[in-house]
C-alpha cells in the first residue's frame, strides 16, 4: 500500500455492509461506488491500487463484489479484513432477502420496488459509464492500451467471449511481449 | 441435514463455476437448481431473478439466499449464501496473497497495466449492455444524462444518486 491509512475492522465491515447494501442491478455498480468510497473519499488504496484490483477480481469466479471484497479486505488488513468486508457485502442481501422470502412471498405484486428499481437502473448504466470515463482517463496511456481496451469490450460485448479468457490471453501477451513495447 | 449439505453442496458448484457476474451465475443456477436437482419450477425461478436483480446485493447472492430459504428457511438461507462464496473467497485469498506478494516483480507490473486497459474494455462492455436493455423510454434516457451529468460535472456521490433515483421512481411509479 502507497501511503494509505490502515482501517479498523469496524470501517472495512461498514464500508463493505453499505456497499453491498448499495448494489443494485449486478455487482459492476459496485464499481463506481467503491471507486469513491475507497480511492476517493476515504485513500485506502490508489487509484492505480484500485484498477489493479479490478482486473484480478475478474479473473477469478464468483460475484464480482464478493471478491472485491475479499481482495480489499484482505490487502487492508489480511485475513481478518477480508472476513469483515466479506461478512458486511453478504449481510445486507442475506438480511433483505429473509425478510422478503418469509414475510413477501407476493414481493413482486409490490409496483413500488419495481418502478424504484426501474427508475434507478438508468442511474446505474450512468455510473459505470463515468467510471469507464474515469478509469480510462488515468490507464489508456499508449496506442497498444486503447487497442487492448478495445478489443476486450468488442470480445466481450459482440462476441459474448467471458471475462476470464480475455484476462488471461492478455496477461499471457504481457508477458511475452518486450518490456519496450509495454 | 442432509439437505443443508446438499444446497450447499449445490451453491459451491455454482460459485466455483460462475466467470463474469451474476448473470452467468443464474445460468447455472438454472441447469443445477431447477433442471438437475428439480427444486424449483421454472415460473419459480422467474420469481427468483426478478426478485433478485431488485433487491441490494450481488444478483447472485440473492438468488442463492432466496433459494436456500425457499428450501429449508433460514439455515436454507444462510447454508446457500455460504456455499456460493465459499470458493469465489478461497481463491481470491490465494491470488490476492501473491498479487501482494509480487508486487514489484517487473513481470507482475507488466500484467496489471495490461490489465488495467482489459478492465476498461469489460466494464465498457456491462455498461453497454446494461444500457441497451435499460434505456429504452426517454424518462430513462432523461435519467440517464442526469445521473451522467451529476457524476462527471458535479461529482455526485453515487449512493445518494442511486438513493434519490430509486426513492423519486418510488414515489411518481415510473
Amino acid at each position: 500500500m502507497t501511503g494509505t491509512k490502515k482501517p479498523s475492522l469496524r470501517e472495512i465491515f461498514t464500508l463493505f455492509f453499505k456497499v453491498g447494501m448499495f448494489t443494485i442491478g449486478g455487482g459492476y455498480v459496485m464499481v463506481p461506488v467503491m471507486q469513491k468510497e475507497i480511492a476517493e473519499k476515504r485513500n485506502w488504496m490508489s487509484k492505480e491500487e484500485f484498477t489493479d484490483m479490478l482486473g484480478i477480481t475478474q479473473a477469478a469466479p464468483g460475484p464480482i463484489a464478493i471478491n472485491t471484497a475479499t481482495y480489499v479486505g484482505y490487502t487492508l488488513r489480511r485475513k481478518s479484513g477480508a472476513a469483515a468486508a466479506v461478512l458486511g457485502c453478504t449481510l445486507p442481501s442475506l438480511l433483505v432477502i429473509t425478510v422478503i422470502a418469509a414475510l413477501f412471498p407476493s414481493f413482486m405484486k409490490y409496483s413500488f420496488f419495481q418502478s424504484a428499481f426501474k427508475a434507478a437502473r438508468p442511474a446505474v448504466v450512468a455510473l459505470i459509464a463515468a467510471a469507464v470515463i474515469k478509469l480510462s482517463k488515468s490507464c489508456v496511456s499508449k496506442p497498444l492500451y486503447l487497442a487492448i481496451a478495445v478489443i476486450a469490450f468488442l470480445a466481450n460485448c459482440f462476441l459474448k467471449v467471458s471475462p476470464f479468457p480475455i484476462i488471461v490471453a492478455c496477461a499471457l501477451l504481457a508477458l511475452v511481449l518486450p518490456e519496450e513495447a509495454l | 441435514m442432509e439437505l443443508l449439505i446438499d444446497i450447499f453442496m449445490s451453491f459451491a458448484k455454482v460459485g466455483l463455476f460462475t466467470f463474469g457476474g451474476g448473470y452467468a451465475a443464474l445460468r447455472l443456477i438454472q441447469s443445477e437448481i431447477i433442471i438437475s436437482k428439480a427444486w424449483l419450477t421454472m415460473e419459480e425461478f422467474l420469481d427468483v431473478v426478478a426478485i433478485a436483480e431488485v433487491t441490494p446485493g450481488p444478483i447472485a447472492l440473492n438468488a442463492s439466499t432466496f433459494i436456500g430459504y425457499k428450501l429449508s428457511g433460514i439455515p436454507g438461507a444462510i447454508v446457500g449464501t455460504v456455499g456460493v462464496i465459499f470458493f469465489p473467497v478461497l481463491i481470491m485469498l490465494v491470488l490476492t496473497y501473491f498479487v501482494n506478494k509480487l508486487k514489484d516483480n517487473k513481470k507482475m507490473k507488466a500484467i496489471k497495466t495490461m490489465l488495467r486497459a482489459v478492465v476498461i474494455g469489460l466494464i465498457a462492455s456491462a455498461a453497454y449492455t446494461m444500457g441497451a436493455a435499460a434505456l429504452g423510454s426517454t424518462l430513462s434516457l432523461v435519467i440517464f444524462a442526469a445521473a451522467l451529468a451529476a457524476v462527471i460535472l458535479l461529482k455526485a456521490d453515487p449512493i445518494l444518486l442511486l438513493l434519490v433515483t430509486a426513492v423519486v421512481g418510488a414515489i411518481i411509479r415510473i
